[in-house]
């Protein structure tokens, strides 16, 4: 206890530190991953994915980022067991954010595709068998979480496999393929605005005070009037993009016309995909902060039930948006000129599938990997015999990154826990 | 900071480089045309300008192929199967090899057709080549195969491509047995070894014309599944 009021200030001002190095880092490298896609297809320049990163990164995390972050910040440890240790939680917290970072900064400089979640999740894992007790993990949600780390790139694959196949049947297979696309692709931004606005009006209304109530029995009935308005909107606003590309008939291969009414849609996706990745990824930087705020807030008691603070996504979001604009875009210009091989009609349905994936975890409050989500979404159209080769041994790769990572990010978290408790007591 | 694995995942397509080096294998056949003529004219510095010239496409095209296959590793996921895109290649490296066959023991012989065969020559040559032209014709839709994920109205237009070059072999086996037909009724009156090497040559035209076939079925089974 007396730890806490001692050095209640500087413990939170290192957390706060350590989550922003963490933000960063997301901000640095994962975004490149999520926005790369529409880079590499040629349908966002790299200054245009910045921007749109920046805003959508943005409102995901700070609209749609509480349910995972509470997911962080209490659904793994066991708060009853924690209860009379608020120090243990705190130190626990620090070192897990402090032992993701390092070991993503390290998988960084190695090349090895490894994912934040999977980091974080280990490091809390981690401190909390060995410096607390085994028990007082929650093991049904952590068992949770594995499952969903494996459901969700098949997830993601299915649904982007089927756009593409239906990409395919609507529009490129036909006697008029540009026709045919500027009809049918502002239904897929409708599917774009309706996705977001849903999520948004669901999860996000907690923080604008919205209430609605059209007088439905469910919340989620309740959210759809407007979802489909935004939807609608959307489509109106991505048909009016769309009308003003003309065909231009002296082009050599016949779908370039077709490609460059997919490339405005990879626009709205890439949007999507921003938004899903700031709605999903930012807890793991706010989501150890959160309870370290809300002990040392609480002054030493370990608070279950208590509002996020709005400063604390608010700190995660902009962390991400600088770690995007001093080191990602250089992340995004590398990975854009090496994916050659996605076309936008393909690159969309790929990006789609995976921001719809991970938008339903956040809402679930399940931390999954972005990047993983979105490598099932492309060998789903790999499947769809949509991309030329895909290197199989990089999925096997980022498998066996997956089972490392959690082994290193709970063991440096155990040392760093160890380091933070020796030093302050 | 190192490879990223993202931009890792996306292998080097061999749709490409199929297509380049079909196209290679083509320019190499296409100059038999001229290299017949300089034949025709008993100018054999020019016709060794021009083996010379196919000697240097056929080593473009083993380049390719030996590219080709350096970038194919097991560990890729393709749309079509790895087998039947390397049977695709070794038919197409065919062509350009032939050519290279032709033109070598002609130019080693100073070999020249008799005028009673020219026009005929001329013709079944001519065939061979459009055969070839065919090949690369079908070869060319594998990008657009690729668009729409080898289904679609797109394997009839290939299907009829394909059609269009049974058509043209068919034609110019007809040839070559004309051509054999009118060098029989003279061989008599020619040297033995001669007429061996000029049946040799009329063999190996037609089988360049084969070989163009044999990849348009290879591209047949690559994409019937």
């Amino acid at each position: 206890m007396e730890i806490i009021a001692q050095h209640g200030h500087i413990l939170l001002i290192l957390g706060c530190i350590f989550a922003f190095f963490m933000a960063w880092g997301i901000g640095a490298n994962d975004v490149a991953n999520a926005m790369g896609t529409s880079v590499g297809s040629r349908a966002l320049t790299v200054k245009q994915a910045i921007v749109i990163a920046v805003i959508f990164e943005f409102s995901g995390a700070y609209l749609a980022g509480g349910e995972v972050t509470a997911t962080i910040r209490k659904g793994i440890l066991d708060p009853a067991l924690i209860m009379d240790q608020p120090d243990l939680l705190v130190f626990g917290m620090m070192s897990s954010l402090l032992a993701a970072g390092t070991w993503l900064l390290v998988a960084s400089m190695k090349g090895w595709p490894v994912s934040t979640t999977h980091s974080i999740i280990g490091a809390l894992v981690g401190f909390a068998a060995v410096g607390i007790s085994i028990d007082a993990v929650n093991w049904g949600k952590i068992g949770t979480i594995v499952a969903s780390w494996v459901v969700s790139p098949l997830l993601a694959g299915t649904i982007s496999f089927t756009l593409f196949m239906s990409v395919q049947k609507l529009i490129l297979d036909t006697k008029n393929p540009f026709q045919n696309a500027k009809k049918y692709v502002p239904l897929y931004m409708f599917f774009v605005g309706f996705m977001i606005g849903m999520v948004t009006l669901l999860k996000g209304v907690k923080n604008t005070g919205l209430d609605l109530d059209f007088g439905f029995d469910s919340k989620f009935l309740n959210s759809m009037p407007i979802g489909i308005l935004i939807g609608i909107i959307v489509a109106i606003i991505g048909g009016y993009m769309l009308s003003r590309v003309k065909e231009n008939t002296e082009s050599g291969s016949r779908f370039a016309n077709v490609e460059s009414l997919f490339a405005i849609l990879m626009i709205f996706t890439a949007a999507a995909m921003a938004f899903a990745h700031g709605s999903n990824d930012v807890a793991n930087a706010v989501g150890p902060l959160a309870a370290i705020a809300s002990v040392i807030g609480s002054g030493g008691d370990i608070v279950t039930k208590s509002a996020l603070p709005g400063w604390i996504l608010l700190l995660g979001g902009v962390g991400i948006v600088i770690g995007l604009a001093t080191y990602g875009f250089k992340v995004m210009a590398t990975i854009g000129r090496k994916i050659t091989e996605l076309t936008p009609s393909r690159g969309f349905a790929a990006e789609l599938g995976a921001a719809t994936t991970v938008v339903f975890a956040s809402t679930w409050g399940l931390p999954i990997s972005t990047t993983h989500t979105l490598v099932g979404a492309v060998l789903g159209v790999g499947l769809a015999r949509g991309i030329g080769a895909l290197n199989l041994k990089v999925v096997g790769n980022i498998f066996m990154s997956w089972v490392v990572t959690l082994p290193a990010g709970a063991g440096l978290s155990i040392v760093f826990f160890f380091i933070l408790k020796a030093s302050f007591t | 900071m190192a490879d990223n694995p993202f931009s890792n995942l996306f292998g080097q397509s061999p749709i490409r480089p199929i297509q380049d080096h079909i196209k290679v294998a083509h320019k190499c056949a296409e100059q038999l045309a001229p290299f017949f003529k300089a034949s025709d004219a008993d100018d054999w510095q020019l016709a060794s300008e021009i083996h010379d010239q196919i000697t240097e496409l056929e080593h473009a095209a083993d380049d390719a192929k030996n590219n080709l296959r350096a970038n194919l590793p097991n560990s890729l996921m393709m749309p079509v199967d790895r087998g039947d895109l390397l049977l695709l290649v070794a038919a197409q490296d065919e062509i350009a090899n032939i050519t290279k066959d032709i033109s070598g023991i002609m130019l080693g012989r100073k070999m020249r057709f008799p005028d009673q065969l020219t026009d005929l020559m001329h013709d079944f040559i001519r065939t061979t080549i459009e055969t070839s032209a065919q090949a690369v014709k079908a070869v060319h839709e594998m990008d657009e195969l690729l668009e729409l994920g080898f289904k679609g109205h797109i394997l009839e237009v290939v299907t009829k491509l394909i059609e269009k070059l049974n058509r043209l072999e068919h034609e110019n086996d007809e040839q070559q047995i004309a051509v054999r037909a009118a060098l029989f009724k003279i061989e008599k009156d020619l040297h033995p070894v001669d007429v061996m090497f000029l049946y040799k040559v009329i063999e190996w035209v037609g089988e360049l014309a084969d070989s163009a076939q044999s990849a348009g079925g290879k591209l047949q089974l690559l994409i019937a599944r």
